[in-house]
Formats: structure tokens, C-alpha cells, sequence
């Protein structure tokens, strides 16, 4: 981190064709590491990622903010999905780090034999992530993960949450929200969209790992974001990073809308920003003042459906929104301090 | 030094004297004595340096080796029967990769109906995946191939499968010539790979690849199966000058001269197949046989050479490939191309069933009178079959067949 006394860094603009400066105006220390001209942009231009793609944006922050925080020492394990396909389409790269794809649910192991390799040949500078969607992470990843957790092993796993398969084409996976239309839930018949189900919360089961570290992060917290890739790095052992990245494509959202898609769903509670160590929770992000779930539903077309009036639909609304306050009761998460988003 | 041990700890103990960096472990029957012998020697330092890993998974192991090795370390894990196939995506990952991990299997059967015992299909599952598959006559052998193998993987950047028949091997107290540290320093320079992940040189690997040069990819993938066919017969002899004793190649011919009749097999069964050779040719038959080492790559042209002008051919092979017959023999028959000699199969020990030397001289002496069929079966139980088929016409029922022949059993029912 540079400190207060350190020379003004000089502006640089964003990645080509933008005028944004950003950050760049505010003090030193509270600056994000995209904001340094020294930045890695270890995930440069070029790539294939659709128009307003969360996942792009959420890899840019959270592999920038590693490199920074190990020095440059990085290599990144990427699991099949949208990340690795928009990425790597032969012969081009987007990648300035040593990177490598295998296979669609093994990236956890993958990088656990990375780490083991470091062990043995005495690097320990040189740091391991594993990164994937949802899919490959909660569904078919999800015993390498476990794995990797329980025998604790040095890696920083960054699952990229867009609640479904998308680089198949948008189809359900174990993070899809209940009612969400996707090519495997349709919008049809008496229960249109994803099934109510129980769900599957997997910050709270890495944390029954009782792992060093696990946070939950979001496109529209990038500061927060980048603060919790930085905590993560200063920590060894399994950690693992769960970030809320909205998908224009698969949720017909509009792509200028993603930041704030993903803003709502922090503030209606419904994405809780957590932060946990050893199985304890340890900070979260409070919510001043939470607003309805609808807001968030009606600025995606995947929930279109829900809010078409009728009985039916207001149950199945409320039902959601007891999602959502159930997840600030958890977290405590409407407080008075002052709101980081 | 001579020691009587048994095959899974000998296995283990070469892998050790291979200095391997990580080891992937998870347990299958009949594999896991290497793997736990393996654990004790890193336990008790015998195997400085090494990260011995216990995995959740099959996959998970052959994933975490596929990692280790993609970063620069030398990479082992073993398994056997349902395990093989429970990673069978990384088995193909990893020869795409061009990882050189060297992997033992322990051979077994594959369910249903679930089977421990030993046979090919294990193997004979990932023919196609792009490793090099030896096999091991013996103990010895193991040991030796295990040496070879890391030798040859990382020459051509290439996996290799070590194969040794389960139980039959893993679990045979034999007289072992454990080589020594310093002749294994020797004969395998510590792995240097020719690329690796490295935050000082960056490289992508494992990007996705179209239709624009897929085929070429694969195309140098089975290009180092053809430069393994050279140098596997050159490693072996390079063995035998340090060690002394012959392993490996490609393939081994046993009293082949002036042979009318020519058995292949893969394993151990070619020990059972040389004594019936011995006890024939004693009897004034011209028999021959053909121990096949290198199964991927197949070493078609060395066996053309000998195969040539020989009026029966008859592959005893461990495996059946449902529809078609055994995997071996057409590969044999490959080898023959454009010849007009008949190649028998031989169906035998499936799921452990003992194959003795009296069925095998049946079959040869039928051979050598021309009265064997194409595709024989050893010692198959024919009045179970008989019974299970005739009351499947009768009842119309589905389900596990071996389900259906116990109850049949039980009910005490023999009517055919
Ligand atoms: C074993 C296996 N099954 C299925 C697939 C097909 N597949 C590739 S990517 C993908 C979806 C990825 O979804 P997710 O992990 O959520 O990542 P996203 O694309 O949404 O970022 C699927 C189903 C595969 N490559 N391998
Ligand atoms: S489909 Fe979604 S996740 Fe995939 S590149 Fe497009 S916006 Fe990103
Ligand atoms: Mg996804």
C-alpha cells in the first residue's frame, strides 16, 4: 500500500478508449489498485467477454489486486466457463500471468498441486489462485473444493457467482435464485422459472471448513472487493473469495445497468457482503437503508415473469423478500454506520 | 540388493528411488499397498523433498498431479478399476497437456457387476487417451518399467501408465533386485520441463482450440506415441547396460524361431503362457510366444516382423470389448494388414478368474490343428449361460443379469 507521503500517482486512464478517471481523485491510501498506473492488467483488452460483463470486471479487480498484494508472484488455475472461453481463444490471451486451464471441475485440485509444487521447490513467494463460475464451483468443482479446503492447502479460490451455466447457453446451476428463468427453468406453466428450493449457500459451508479466511464481494463494491483480495493474499493457507458478478446476457439485464443490478442486491440483502475467518464471522457490510427485492428483480428480464401481478406472484415476491430479511437478520446487516456502498 | 517383498511396496520403493515431488493418494483395491507404502517412505523421510497427498477423489488426484506438474514437478499417482474411470477426464487432460506423469494401475475389472479381481478393462478403458501403456510381465519388471517410465515421460512430454495385473502382482511376495540410489541418479536427470508455470515467464496453457488447428494438435499428440516407438527399445537398452537385466521394450519374443503357432498377451500371464510354450515344445510343437510391453504405442511394425509367416496367431487377452472381441487381438490383427493369417482370440480371466496352463494348452494344441474358434472363450461356464437364456425368453424380465442368475440359484431352480 503506498502511503500518505508518496508522491501523487500520475492518471493514467482506464483501459483503452475511456476517459474515466476514477478514483485517481481521492487520497492516496483509499485509491483502488486499478486506479495505479503500475496496475498488472493482468487481464488486459482484447478479450471476448460480452458488453457489461460482471465476471470481466470482477477478474480485473480481484487478479490485479492479488498481484499486487504478492508482488507480481501469481499463478492462476481457471475452471471451464465463460472466464476461460472469452480469455484464451487460440492463438490470443488475455492473460499476463502464468495461467492454465484443465478441465471444468477440477480447478481447486488443479491449483492444490500448484501449491504443492511451490512447497517443494522452496517458492513460497509464489502465490496460487483458482478461479470459476458458479457452476464450476458449487456443482461439479464442488469435491475438489472441499477437498482443497479441508487438507487446507495455500490457495485463494475466487468463485465468479453469476447464478447460472452461462457459457453453455444460461442454464440453471445450484446458484441459481429461486423463480429465475433460465434455459433449463423456463418461464412456462403452473411454476414458471427455478423451483423453490432450499438453496445452496457455499460462503457459509467453506466457512463450516472452519478455513482461515472466506469473504463474500461484489462488481459494485470494488474497493471492498479489492480490500478482501488483499486481506486474503496476507493470509495462508485455503481461503476463498465468493463475488456477485450480474450477467447482462443471461440476466436480461442491460449492460450499462450491472453495477447497479449488483448494488441492489446488496442493498435489498439479498447478496450479503461478509467477511469470515476460522469460521467466525468477522465483518460485514452494513445496509443503511435496505430497499424492496423488487427493486432489484424488475431490472432483470429473468424474473420478468414474478411480476406480472396476481396472487400467485405476490406470495412467491414475499417469499423472496424473506430471503432477503432473513439474510440481514443473519448478518445484522442494517446498522447505522456509515454505508460503504 | 535382492529382497523378497511384496509387488505393491516394490513399486512403491522405485517410485521413491525416482525422487518423485508430489504424490497423489487415494485409495482402490488392489493399488493401495503402493500407496501406502509410498506415504511411509515420505513419512519416514526415505523420499526427502516430496509432498505426499491424500485426495478426495481419483480425479482429484490425477487433477492435483496435473497441477503439480504443469508447475515443474515430478508427479505420481496410482489406481485401478473404477478410479481409472472416475478420472478419466483428467486422464485425457493430462496427455493434451502434455504432462509427464507417471501413473501405476494396479489392474482390475470394471463393475457392474462390481469385481475386485484382476483383468484389462481398466486399462484397456483409456487405450485412446493419449498415455504410453506399459505393461509388467513381473514384480522385477514393474519395478524396472517405473524407472523407464519417468525416464521416457519426461523425454517425450508425455504420461505414462505403469500396468501390473492386481493381485496377481500387487500382491505377490516375489525376489526383487532393488537398484540402488545412485545407479536411478544416473539413469533419470531431475525433470527440467520445457515449459511450465512461472511467474517469470507467463504462459497461457490450456486455451481453447477450434477447428483451425485441433487436428494438428492432435496429430503431434500421436506423433510422440511415434517417437516413443524409438525410444522405448533405446531406454530399455540403456537399463539393461546399467542395470543388468533386461526390462521393457517394446516387445519380447520367447522361443519364436521356426514357430508355427504364436501367443501374445499383455501382463503376467505371459509366465503361465511361457511354460506351456516350454512343456509344447518339449512335446516337439513349434510354439512360440510374444510378451507385448508397450501396449500405447503399439508397436505394430515389430510385431509384423515376427509375425510374418506364421501360420497360427493366437492373442490370450484379459479384456472383452462388447460387440467386437477382444481389444488386442485386433490390434494384432492390425499389425498383419494385407497378410492373410488368421488371428485367434482367447477371452481369458475375466474379473480374476484363474487362467491355468492345461486351458491354455487346450487352446494352443486346438490352434495348432486349426479347430480353435475365432473368438474362444476359457473355461466359460456354458450351463449358467444357458440357464440365464432360457429364462430370459421365457419370463420377460429386466435388470442385473447377475442379480437374475443368484436368484435363479437360490430358488434352487435348474430346470433349462
Ligand atoms: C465435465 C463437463 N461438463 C460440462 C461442460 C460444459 N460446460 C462448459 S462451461 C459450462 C458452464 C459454466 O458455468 P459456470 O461455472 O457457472 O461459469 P460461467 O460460464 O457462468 O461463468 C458448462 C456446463 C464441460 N466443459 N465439462
Ligand atoms: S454470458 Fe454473461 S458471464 Fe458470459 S461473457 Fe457474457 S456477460 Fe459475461
Ligand atoms: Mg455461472
Amino acid at each position: 500500500m503506498s502511503d500518505e507521503n508518496a508522491p501523487e500517482q500520475k492518471v493514467k486512464f482506464y483501459q483503452k478508449g475511456t476517459y474515466t478517471v476514477g478514483n485517481r481523485l481521492v487520497n492516496v491510501r483509499q485509491r483502488s489498485v486499478q486506479a495505479s498506473m503500475d496496475r498488472s492488467n493482468s487481464l488486459t483488452c482484447g478479450h471476448r467477454a460480452c458488453q457489461g460483463c460482471g465476471e470481466a470486471l470482477g477478474a480485473r479487480y480481484a487478479i490485479d489486486a492479488a498481484m499486487r498484494a504478492t508482488n507480481n508472484q501469481l499463478i492462476a488455475i481457471n475452471a471451464t466457463g465463460c472466464l476461460e472461453v472469452f480469455t484464451t481463444p487460440y492463438p490470443e490471451t488475455s492473460w499476463q500471468i502464468p495461467w492454465m486451464h484443465s478441465l471444468f471441475g477440477n480447478a481447486a485440485a488443479v491449483a492444490a498441486g500448484v501449491a504443492a509444487a511451490m512447497r517443494v521447490k522452496g517458492l513460497k513467494q509464489v502465490r496460487t489462485i483458482a478461479q470459476g463460475g458458479d457452476g464450476g464451483t458449487m456443482d461439479i468443482g464442488f469435491g475438489c473444493l472441499s477437498g482443497m479446503f479441508e487438507r487446507n492447502d495455500d490457495v485463494l479460490y475466487i468463485c465468479y457467482d453469476n447464478e447460472a451455466y452461462m457459457n453453455t447457453g444460461v442454464q440453471r446451476s445450484s446458484a441459481t435464485p429461486v423463480a429465475a428463468r433460465t434455459a433449463t427453468t423456463p418461464a412456462m406453466g403452473a411454476n414458471p422459472g427455478n423451483s423453490f428450493n432450499s438453496g445452496k449457500n457455499l460462503p457459509l459451508i467453506a466457512m463450516a471448513h472452519n478455513i482461515p479466511y472466506v469473504a463474500t464481494a461484489s462488481v459494485a463494491a470494488l474497493h471492498d472487493l479489492e480490500a478482501k483480495v488483499t486481506r486474503a493474499m496476507s493470509l495462508h493457507g485455503a481461503r476463498y473469495l465468493h463475488i456477485h458478478v450480474p450477467c447482462p446476457l443471461g440476466w436480461g439485464s442491460a449492460p450499462h445497468d450491472t453495477i447497479q443490478v449488483a448494488r441492489l442486491a446488496i442493498k435489498s440483502g439479498l447478496f450479503p457482503l461478509i467477511e469470515a475467518e476460522h469460521g467466525m464471522v468477522t465483518a460485514t457490510v452494513p445496509i443503511r437503508q435496505p430497499v424492496p427485492v423488487t427493486d432489484y428483480l424488475k431490472l432483470q428480464k429473468r424474473f420478468a415473469h414474478l411480476l406480472r401481478g396476481g396472487e400467485e406472484n405476490a406470495r412467491k415476491l414475499a417469499a423472496i423478500q424473506t430471503i432477503a430479511d432473513n439474510n440481514i437478520k443473519r448478518f445484522n446487516l442494517v446498522r447505522k454506520e456509515a454505508p460503504r456502498v | 540388493m535382492l529382497k523378497q517383498m511384496e509387488g505393491s511396496r516394490a513399486v512403491a520403493e522405485a517410485v521413491g528411488l525416482c525422487r518423485p515431488e508430489v504424490i497423489c493418494a487415494y485409495p482402490i483395491s488392489p493399488q493401495t499397498h503402493i500407496v501406502e507404502g509410498l506415504s511411509e517412505l515420505v513419512k519416514e523421510g526415505r523420499i526427502d523433498n516430496c509432498e505426499f497427498i491424500n485426495v478426495e477423489s481419483e480425479f482429484a488426484a490425477l487433477s492435483v498431479a496435473i497441477g503439480s506438474s504443469a508447475a515443474g514437478a515430478r508427479s505420481y499417482t496410482a489406481t485401478a478399476s473404477q478410479g481409472l474411470l472416475y478420472m478419466a477426464e483428467a486422464v485425457y487432460n493430462a496427455s493434451g497437456l502434455g504432462l509427464p506423469i507417471v501413473m501405476t494401475i494396479g489392474n482390475r475389472a470394471l463393475g457392474a457387476p462390481i469385481n475386485i479381481w484382476n483383468d484389462h478393462s481398466d486399462a484397456m478403458s483409456m487405450r485412446d487417451s493419449g498415455w504410453i501403456q506399459l505393461f509388467a510381465e513381473s514384480n522385477q519388471e514393474a519395478v524396472d518399467l517405473h524407472i523407464q517410465a519417468f525416464r521416457l515421460a519426461e523425454e517425450i512430454s508425455c504420461p505414462v501408465m505403469v500396468n501390473m495385473d492386481g493381485f496377481i502382482l500387487t500382491h505377490a511376495y516375489e525376489r526383487i533386485d532393488m537398484p540402488r540410489q545412485e545407479q536411478v541418479d544416473a539413469f533419470l536427470p531431475p525433470f527440467e520441463p520445457i515449459q511450465m508455470l512461472d511467474p517469470a515467464r507467463p504462459v497461457s496453457i490450456g486455451a481453447m482450440v477450434g477447428p483451425e488447428v485441433y487436428a494438428e494438435v492432435r496429430y503431434l499428440a500421436h506423433y510422440k506415441h511415434l517417437q516413443a516407438l524409438e525410444r522405448i527399445p533405446v531406454i530399455a537398452e540403456e537399463f539393461q547396460a546399467r542395470f543388468g537385466r533386461a526390462s521393457g521394450g517394446l516387445i519380447r519374443p520367447y522361443r519364436t524361431e521356426g514357430a508355427e503357432l504364436i501367443v501374445l498377451a499383455l501382463g503376467s500371464v505371459n509366465g503361465a503362457i511361457k511354460d506351456v510354450v516350454d512343456q509344447m515344445r518339449a512335446d516337439g510343437h513349434k510354439v512360440g510366444s510374444i510378451t507385448v510391453c508397450s501396449f500405447r504405442p503399439f508397436p505394430l511394425d515389430a510385431l509384423r516382423q515376427l509375425l510374418q509367416g506364421v501360420r497360427r496367431i493366437v492373442v490370450v487377452e484379459k479384456n472383452l470389448s462388447l460387440g467386437i472381441g477382444g481389444i488386442l487381438a485386433n490390434n494384432v490383427r492390425m499389425s498383419l494388414r494385407g497378410l492373410e493369417q488368421p488371428v485367434f482370440t482367447v477371452i481369458a480371466g475375466l474379473g480374476g478368474r484363474p487362467i491355468t496352463m492345461h486351458g491354455l494348452q487346450e487352446c494352443f494344441t486346438k490352434a495348432l490343428a486349426g479347430t480353435l474358434e475365432e473368438l474362444h472363450f476359457l473355461d466359460l461356464d456354458w450351463e449358467i449361460i444357458r440357464r440365464e437364456l432360457h429364462h430370459a425368453r421365457s419370463e420377460r424380465r429386466s435388470g442385473p443379469v447377475a442379480e437374475n442368475m443368484l436368484k435363479l440359484r437360490l430358488q434352487g431352480r435348474s430346470d433349462v
